[in-house]
């Protein structure tokens, strides 16, 4: 069985003017795809054949967890978007939000903290850790919080150069503005209540 | 002393149709000049290593105080590796090396093709950001490796003769996710008198 690229769950141009029709066709129709066909000839033939994407990321290292990781923070990223979105958390998340960071503002300036502060190639996260706690991460490259026990990812921003390089060069900061607009609440909640 | 963007030996657009010229004015303008700024904001209050190269910074890491060795790696790193990079090319580069880099490359590599692909592969398996370099070790043998992120070969006891940066701002506008292109193209402007000199200078 080989891995697919999943359906972006909106429109290509769907996230303007916030992300370009031009990123997404680069963006999903190149970079994620690359990683689905390079995780497919990687694993062909071999006992991995068989695991599920998860399973891969957790168990693998070098170019087989670069591509997994990859597809699968690809995919995450994608649902942590969407058109009409964006404004803030309600319910026990947003209580989550306030009782970690005293409010959603502080939160925001955190993560974007995190966003910009990582260097290089690489994703910021919003996770909740085994004790239902949240916490922020930044991992580099294919780096994903799915390979640490008992922590779910709930939202997560892609701050290679390819996800804002078309739209505002080299001001992650804008990017990372506009990603705002963008936070599919609904999706990050559902992760929370999981 | 605080550090300085250097200014190109060559116009924006001398290195098209390989390198275009928005993409150079950004790289330079911008992305350099960030390093430069983080690289004095870092040595804001050690007025000792301000009077240092950043090559003399990043060849003892260990030395750089802690609170601001991270940012020397990074913006240190930075400064100094673009600071190679737009030297080791030229509108009239290409071709292939002579004299004594041509032989040493040869002794080494087998071939200048062999060393192509080898350097090729390592700008092309460098995963997210990072450059591939020709170096000289501390026993004068040239070595192709590669880099993550700013990360310096000087830190590594090694002499970079030419680098290639593959950070994606590096080609990303005009390339977008091609990089084996850019790589490619890049062997267009390669400014072997450069490289040489750097090689002689470790003789």
């Amino acid at each position: 069985m080989s891995f697919e690229l999943p359906a972006l769950p909106y429109a290509m141009d769907a996230l303007e003017p916030h992300i370009s029709k031009e990123t997404l066709e680069y963006h999903y129709g190149k970079h994620h795809q690359t990683y689905v066909t390079n995780l497919n000839n990687l694993v062909a033939g071999t006992d991995n054949e068989n695991k599920s994407l998860e399973e891969i990321v957790r168990s693998s290292s070098g170019g087989l967890f670069n591509n997994a990781a990859q597809v699968w923070n690809h995919t995450f990223y994608w649902n942590c978007l969407a058109p009409n979105a964006g404004g803030e958390p309600t319910g026990a998340l947003a209580d989550a939000i306030n009782a970690k960071f005293g409010s959603f503002a502080a939160f925001k300036e955190e993560f974007t903290k995190t966003a910009i502060g990582t260097f290089g190639s690489g994703w910021a996260w919003l996770v909740k850790t085994a004790a239902g706690e949240l916490e922020l991460r930044s991992t580099s490259n294919a780096g994903t919080p799915l390979t640490e026990d008992g922590v779910t990812p709930l939202l997560t921003c892609d701050v290679w150069e390819h996800a804002y390089y078309v739209d505002t060069r080299n001001a992650r900061p804008k990017y990372v503005e506009n990603f705002w607009a963008l936070v599919n609440w609904d999706f990050v909640a559902a992760n929370f209540a999981a | 002393m605080s550090h300085t963007l250097p200014s190109l030996p060559y116009a924006y657009d001398a290195l098209e149709p390989h390198l275009d010229a928005r993409t150079m004015e950004i790289h330079h303008s911008k992305h350099h000049q960030t390093y430069v700024n983080g690289l004095n904001t870092a040595l804001s209050d050690y007025p000792d290593l301000q009077a240092l190269p950043v090559e003399k910074l990043l060849e003892d890491m260990n030395a750089i105080p802690e609170a601001i060795r991270g940012a020397i790696r990074n913006h240190g790193g930075g400064h100094a590796n673009h600071s190679l990079f737009w030297l080791v090319m030229s509108p009239e580069g290409g071709g292939e090396p002579t004299g004594a880099l041509g032989d040493a490359i040869t002794a080494t590599f087998g071939s200048f093709a062999q060393l192509k692909e080898k350097f090729n592969a390592a700008a092309t398996t460098r995963f997210g950001s990072g450059w591939a370099w020709l170096a000289v070790d501390k026993q004068g043998q040239l070595v192709v490796t590669s880099t993550a992120n700013q990360d310096s070969v000087i830190s590594d006891g090694l002499t970079p003769i030419l680098g290639l940066d593959v950070w994606e701002h590096a080609y990303y506008l005009h390339y977008q996710n091609r990089r084996p292109d850019y790589i490619q193209a890049f062997w267009n402007v390669i400014n072997w008198n450069e490289v040489s000199q750097r090689f002689a200078a470790t003789r």
